[in-house]
């Protein structure tokens, strides 16, 4: 009960000093300094229209394939945390008529949907990794349908791997034409595209780059619900 | 006294109490995402300019109609970095109930000794 009461004293002071502090900053005021500079030369600079893609991918892609490595280290990390030697699936009740239905039925839509979502990701709010998780929602779908189902660990792992180095290569290419790693060599030198910006064929790499990101987030997040899903048999 | 910024506070305060006072580790790694999402939900807001709507430059949406596109950018990273953590911790937390049988943190500590 004293701890409560404390807890609630301490938030309640440090709520009072958060609102102190942000009181000072006025809400829907235009303060951008970077931004702007984003905005106004996005479409030259890229070709992409959705500027958040631009800054992630193009502006900041390095930034992004550190956080690429993040997820993939946390995907390894999981592995390895509940690594046994003989892990199993030890659901007994098969899914409802209703569940296993919508999950034959709805797989391959999901899959479309997540992959429209990764491909058009410099025309409209979305992008890899949103796209990726539609596509690990639809295999968790799998995993909770059917009680024997588990994933082709032979095709997903190379397929990860081969994503996360179609990443990197994509940026060695810029750095060998450009100068500089992760160099926008299909828009910047080859002008692929120039003609019909706000069209898909447009935005020199981003959209590869975001293929690629959609198949390494997808990949990886189906690994962790596999690896989550699964239990050590007894005695194993 | 500025309102705006009341719900992500809000929130922020919410997921910190669960942290403090709850003793169930799955309930504490709730409370952390409740607070992650304070914080984004912050970052965003700190971006917003009235009256202007998405940065994507079309359909007349020209460069100075457009809200900042850094904010947006970040949390973007940072909810992604946050599912990764949240991850790892939930794995921790299985390996935790599968030593222990339970999930409470002072029985864990007083087991370890």
């Amino acid at each position: 009960m004293v701890k409560r009461i404390l807890a609630i004293v301490f938030i309640l002071i440090i709520g009072f000093w958060m609102a102190k502090a942000l009181d000072q900053i006025p809400f829907g005021q235009d303060r951008m300094l970077v931004g702007k500079y984003y905005l106004e030369h996005v479409t030259e600079d890229t070709g992409a229209i959705n500027a958040v893609t631009a800054v992630v991918v193009n502006y900041r892609g390095f930034d992004t394939l550190g956080e690429v490595t993040v997820l993939f280290i946390a995907s390894t990390g999981v592995a390895a945390l509940l690594w046994r030697k003989k892990r199993k699936r030890t659901a007994k009740t098969e899914g409802s008529i209703v569940l296993t239905t919508g999950a034959r039925l709805l797989l391959p839509f999901i899959m479309l949907f997540g992959a429209y979502i990764f491909i058009h990701g410099h025309l409209t709010p979305g992008g890899g990794f949103p796209g990726g998780a539609t596509i690990a929602t639809a295999f968790l779908f799998f995993y909770l349908a059917f009680t024997v189902y588990e994933i082709d660990h032979k095709i997903f792992e190379p397929l990860e791997g081969f994503a996360g180095l179609g990443y990197v290569t994509v940026g060695l290419i810029g750095l060998a034409i450009g100068g500089y790693f992760l160099f926008d060599w299909i828009w910047q030198t080859w002008g692929i595209g120039r003609e019909n910006v706000g069209r898909l064929l447009s935005a020199g790499f981003i959209p590869i780059i975001y293929t690629l990101i959609g198949i390494k987030v997808g990949t990886e997040l189906t690994g962790i619900v596999d690896n989550m899903i699964k239990e050590p048999e007894e005695g194993g | 006294m500025n309102p705006y910024y009341f719900a992500s506070i809000a929130l922020i305060l919410i997921g910190l109490y669960a942290v403090l006072t709850k003793r169930n580790v799955l309930k504490i790694l709730v409370g952390l995402s409740i607070m992650e999402t304070g914080v984004n939900l912050l970052l965003i807001s700190v971006g917003y300019v009235s009256g202007r709507s998405a940065p994507i430059l079309s359909e007349g949406i020209t460069p100075d109609r457009a809200v900042d596109p850094i904010p947006q950018a970040l949390v973007l990273t940072a909810i992604v970095i946050g599912v990764a953590t949240t991850a790892m911790a939930l794995s921790v937390v299985i390996n935790l109930y599968e030593r222990y049988k339970t999930l409470n943190v002072e029985e864990i500590r007083r087991l370890r000794g």
